[in-house]
């Protein structure tokens, strides 16, 4: 078990490791966050009411949009200098290495969640404190079952022709239930009640993470082999 | 052959169905005519459901055994799941538009039947996009297997999200008020489109398996 978990941290720290020195993905994700904002300022008009109205939504959607980008260059890295050969001959159960990419997406996903949150507080003023616990449950189960199907997709996609296209194509229906609950429990969240009143999305949410993570640990080591 | 004996009995099942559908059912009190749709409606959204559940069994088939014959029911079953599908949304607007006054209304059946649509259309998509059949086959039983697993929960999600709005009705939990020559009907119609799928699977089966020997 523990070398299980060991190969799946070298998978995140082998990736941890190569974003810091090329700061690659996470300077244009913040970047990205931050233009988005522009476009919802835009699209909403300066009313307030209409912000908060449309805020749980928003704030998926911006998740959403990030990840599409970070998610379908996870595999990307290892397409270079012959690394997808090396993830393929590494001995042991294969499992480990999507569980570690997983890791390392979630992790990516919330620098970004949490950038994205700081700036809709700043640009919208909106004080999310007092929502802060139960935001971070639901944002914690969204963005695993998201991650989940994300990362397993990315591995699909990335020996193909035209996967960037492909890759949202395949991913967008697949997350539906994912991003459905997460923006209705974001809401309940969002209005002050507690989350309890949000506990039939939260069984869903946690119920599609199961089946998610269980197809993607079942199936990597097909996809893996290239 | 038996592939053509199974398209003779199709044509005649759908000929009886059509027959029955406008002969022997009787017209609807409430919205007329109109309602002879859901003998195609039904059908159609009943075939879809076992088509992908083909797919599921064929991709899981492949990943465990690697034999081609897997994903090539996987594919021939995920064709015809796909027009199915299309024939049920394109039925079901054409029924709504006169008894709901809308194409389209965001209901839960209509929304978990579209994103069923999305994902095997996806899935066809993916399959267009790799050469290598060992590759094609497995990155499509990947995404075969998760779509497979994710109806569920789409189907409840979107039951919930709506379940205000519009209550199931053939299907609740009170028992059936549909009389019994409109369950007749169905039932015929239901058996010619599964027979049209049979004959639709076993033909794309064979031409699959003919362009693999070919092709390899």
């Amino acid at each position: 078990m523990s070398a299980y978990v060991r190969r799946a941290w070298m998978v995140v720290w082998k990736d941890i490791l190569t974003e810091r020195r090329s700061k690659e993905s996470l300077n244009a994700l913040v970047f990205f966050s931050l233009l988005l904002l522009f476009v919802f300022q835009f699209a909403l008009g300066p009313e307030r009411a209409r912000v908060e109205a449309a805020l749980p939504g928003l704030l998926w959607l911006g998740f959403i949009l990030s990840g599409l980008l970070a998610f379908g260059r996870t595999f990307l890295i290892e397409r270079e200098n012959d690394c997808w050969e090396g993830l393929v001959l590494t001995p042991g159960d294969k499992s480990a290495i999507y569980l570690g990419k997983l890791a390392g997406n979630v992790l990516v996903m919330i620098v970004v969640e949490v950038v994205l949150l700081a700036l809709f507080a700043v640009f919208f003023a909106i004080d999310f404190t007092p929502f802060l616990p139960g935001l971070a449950a639901v944002l914690a189960l969204g963005t695993l079952g998201f991650a989940a199907v994300g990362t397993l997709f990315g591995a699909v996609t990335a020996q193909m022709r035209a996967r960037e296209l492909l890759f949202p194509v395949l991913l967008l229906p697949a997350v539906v239930p994912v991003l459905l609950s997460s923006v209705s429990a974001t809401q309940t969240v969002l209005a002050g009640e507690p989350l309890a009143e949000a506990a039939a999305w939260l069984k869903l949410l946690a119920a599609a993470d199961l089946v998610y993570l269980v197809v993607g640990v079942l199936t990597f080591e097909f996809v893996l082999e290239g | 052959m038996a592939a053509r004996a199974l398209g003779w009995l199709a044509v005649l099942a759908l000929i009886a169905g059509l027959g029955a559908a406008f002969g022997y059912a009787p017209r609807e009190a409430v919205q007329g005519n109109v309602q002879r749709i859901m003998y195609l409606h039904v059908p159609a959204v009943l075939t879809a459901y076992l088509a992908f559940a083909l797919v599921f069994v064929g991709s899981v088939g492949y990943l465990l055994t690697r034999r081609a014959g897997w994903d090539r029911l996987a594919l021939a079953a995920a064709e015809p799941g796909v027009l199915f599908t299309g024939i049920t949304i394109a039925s079901g607007s054409i029924w709504g538009k006169p008894t709901w006054g809308t194409w389209w209304t965001w209901d839960a059946r209509l929304t978990s039947t579209a994103v069923l649509f999305l994902v095997y259309v996806g899935y066809l998509l993916l399959r267009g996009m790799v050469d290598d059949p060992d590759r094609r086959a497995r990155a499509a039983a990947v995404v075969g297997i998760l779509g497979a697993a994710n109806m569920p929960i789409v189907h409840f999600s979107v039951k919930w999200w709506r379940a205000l709005h519009q209550p199931s009705t053939i299907l609740g939990p009170e028992p059936s008020p549909i009389a019994a020559p409109i369950a007749a009907t169905l039932l015929i119609n239901w058996i010619a489109f599964t027979l049209l799928f049979a004959y639709l699977l076993a033909e794309r089966m064979e031409i699959a398996r003919l362009e693999d020997t070919h092709a390899g």
